[in-house]
């Protein structure tokens, strides 16, 4: 089967999952009422899909590996801190938080930060060839270090503050954040566009170091332009349905065993469609198999554990 | 280990005296009534539990240091603690009630078992791959529980039994804990047994052991002792594996001499934890889960980081 088909087939499964959210019960005197509530769902996490998916792909060429993802790596984590931070910094009342627009801005200005200084410290020491193994033990203790700071600081501040980052805290695919959803689609086309305007230099950079380096890429500066759209994209998703630990891993690995080429372009689309179907399919089910008797959240982190346990074995056999 | 003994008698008594309620020893000499019902109600089990569970989760993640020969092993990294949280959402679901012991027990010692046999098999190279496949494990095995939990509406019963809290902490609902003495006392004597068998098997058999049947009873001290601590108290996430590596750090690496020490560090770092927990926002109280999961967090990249520079 050709990659096109393939494309075709999950724009398919994505359309009609997405017709079968937005559109079953829908009639004259319902319709308003329904698409209100249904469209920013729907909207939100595609949104996140495409946002997890093209993260988790670049971080893994920047990274060279194919095991690292920024949720391992306890990005998501970081971005919850970052809000409980803001929250505590300035007050749950200030101005800087009640305007959706600008608490967004802020939280993802120094999430940026934030993110830069921690690949700094899990990358920089030793020219980046550390440990794999030894990187993702630490992404993950950091991961759980930063939920914990975050839940400490939720227990110390006013109840009135509380209420403020309750709204962004809890975040998931039962509870999308509705309020974000239309103001994220902006930055995340651009973003998008940007990582797009990127590809040639990522088809290289995924070569490895050296190679990218004297094929004539900056790999310093692509790193940090990178790992900057990385940042905002796990600030939308993580901000609109909460941290999902192994999605990222899922979408990028099942891409890159689906897809035979190492094109950024292609890529980036079958990623991103590869997270719709998933993800749109998956609350599907859920909501209406299940009927909401688990979390989509809860089924992606038992699948993924197992799937990354194997591929931590594979690893070590190979 | 005189001046850690002094040490923690110093915290106990400071502990006793630090809470919402006034307690004096005048009052308490004075035969005032309330404030011995207070002091044995109350503060004393409390003070027990913290020294039972600090001590007893060291000595179960010195253990399992031992027969996993990994320094970065301990229950919060090998999926017992999950194991245990499983075991205790199926007899809340099937039995009605969350204190099951034989089905909380079973589940920690066979989980425990099942990644022992893994790790032992399958032989790593690099000692970090331990750690992380337990934690993992220990992720899927919670996402399991936590689906169960979700089905039956029980998700608030589970995250309210991991919470680690001395607070609740009364006469006559700790008292399991005391289970801590007696496997203290087993590991001790079993000391050089369990250290033979963490060489690995060959060597074990080689000397005369039944190779599976001590490795079973170190996995059963590991489990039963932190299924027991968060059974009564919550997840400690990482005093297993912080204190055991301080001590080895300080002291070598005989068992049977670390065993004690293990247990006093392990005890003293609760006890501050704690004190800490009740000062901070006084008169509330922070969750002792959250200040030793920071702490024990931090220490833990802090030995990583270390370690990657060693090698």
């Amino acid at each position: 089967m050709s990659d096109a088909m393939k494309l075709t087939g999950l724009v398919v499964i994505t359309i009609l999952f997405t017709f079968l959210f937005i559109g079953v019960g829908l009639d004259a005197s319902n319709y308003a009422y329904f698409l209100s509530r249904r469209v920013p769902k729907v909207l939100a996490m595609i949104i996140a899909s495409i946002a997890i998916a093209q993260s988790s792909l670049v971080f893994q060429t920047i990274t060279h590996n194919r095991i690292l993802t920024p949720s391992i790596m306890g990005f998501d984590a970081l971005y919850l801190l970052t809000q409980v931070l803001v929250v505590v910094i300035f007050g749950g009342f200030s101005v800087l938080l009640l305007n959706p627009f600008i608490n967004f801005a802020l939280s993802v200005s120094i999430m940026v930060g934030f993110s830069l200084l921690l690949f700094g410290f899990y990358f920089a020491s030793n020219d980046g060839k550390s440990n794999v193994i030894t990187l993702l033990l630490l992404g993950v203790i950091f991961g759980q270090l930063f939920d914990n700071v975050s839940s400490f600081f939720m227990m110390l501040v006013d109840p009135n503050d509380f209420l403020t980052i309750q709204a962004s805290m809890f975040a998931s695919f039962n509870n999308v954040n509705q309020e974000l959803v239309y103001l994220c689609v902006v930055p995340l086309l651009v973003v998008s566009a940007l990582l797009f305007k990127l590809a040639p230099i990522l088809d290289v950079f995924w070569l490895d170091n050296d190679n990218a380096i004297s094929l004539g890429v900056d790999t310093r500066r692509v790193t940090k332009q990178v790992l900057i759209l990385v940042a905002i994209m796990i600030s939308l998703s993580t901000a609109l349905v909460g941290p999902v630990m192994f999605f990222g891993l899922l979408v990028a690995n099942l891409t890159k065993e689906f897809f035979h080429t190492y094109r950024h372009k292609t890529l980036l689309i079958a990623s991103s469609l590869m997270a719709m179907s998933m993800l749109v399919s998956g609350q599907w089910i859920i909501e209406n198999v299940f009927s909401f008797s688990t979390t989509l959240s809860v089924v992606i982190n038992f699948v993924g554990g197992l799937y990354f346990l194997s591929l931590l074995v594979r690893q070590k056999i190979q | 280990m005189k001046k850690l003994l002094f040490l923690l008698v110093i915290l106990s008594i400071a502990s006793v005296f630090i809470g919402v309620a006034d307690l004096s020893l005048a009052t308490i000499l004075a035969g005032d009534t309330e404030a011995i019902e207070l002091l044995l109600i109350s503060r004393l089990p409390r003070l027990l539990a913290i020294l039972l569970s600090g001590a007893g989760l060291s000595i179960a993640g010195l253990i399992m240091q031992q027969i996993s020969q990994n320094r970065f092993a301990s229950p919060s990294t090998s999926g017992t603690i999950e194991c245990a949280m499983l075991g205790y959402v199926l007899s809340l679901v099937f039995l009605g009630h969350g204190d099951n012991l034989l089905l909380i027990f079973g589940m920690a010692i066979a989980g425990t078992l099942l990644f022992i046999q893994f790790i032992h098999r399958v032989q790593f190279k690099n000692a970090i791959y331990v750690p992380l496949i337990g934690i993992i494990f220990g992720n899927v095995v919670s996402s399991a529980a936590t689906f169960v939990a979700y089905k039956y509406d029980a998700v608030q019963n589970l995250s309210a039994w991991t919470v680690a809290n001395f607070a609740s902490i009364l006469q006559g609902n700790y008292e399991l804990l005391y289970i801590a003495l007696p496997i203290s006392v087993i590991s001790y004597w079993y000391a050089t047994r369990l250290s033979a068998v963490g060489m690995g098997k060959d060597f074990a058999t080689n000397i005369g052991l039944n190779y599976q049947q001590v490795l079973f009873i170190g996995i059963m001290l590991v489990s039963i002792m932190s299924a027991s601590v968060v059974m009564i108290v919550g997840q400690l996430p990482f005093l297993g594996l912080i204190v055991p590596n301080l001590v080895t750090q300080f002291y070598g690496d005989n068992l049977r001499k670390n065993i004690p020490l293990t247990a006093i560090i392990g005890a003293i770092l609760i006890l501050l934890c704690d004190v800490v927990g009740r000062v901070i926002i006084f008169p509330y109280e922070i969750p002792i889960s959250m200040i030793i999961s920071i702490l024990g967090g931090v220490v833990f990249i802090f030995f990583i980081v270390k370690g990657k520079q060693n090698v």
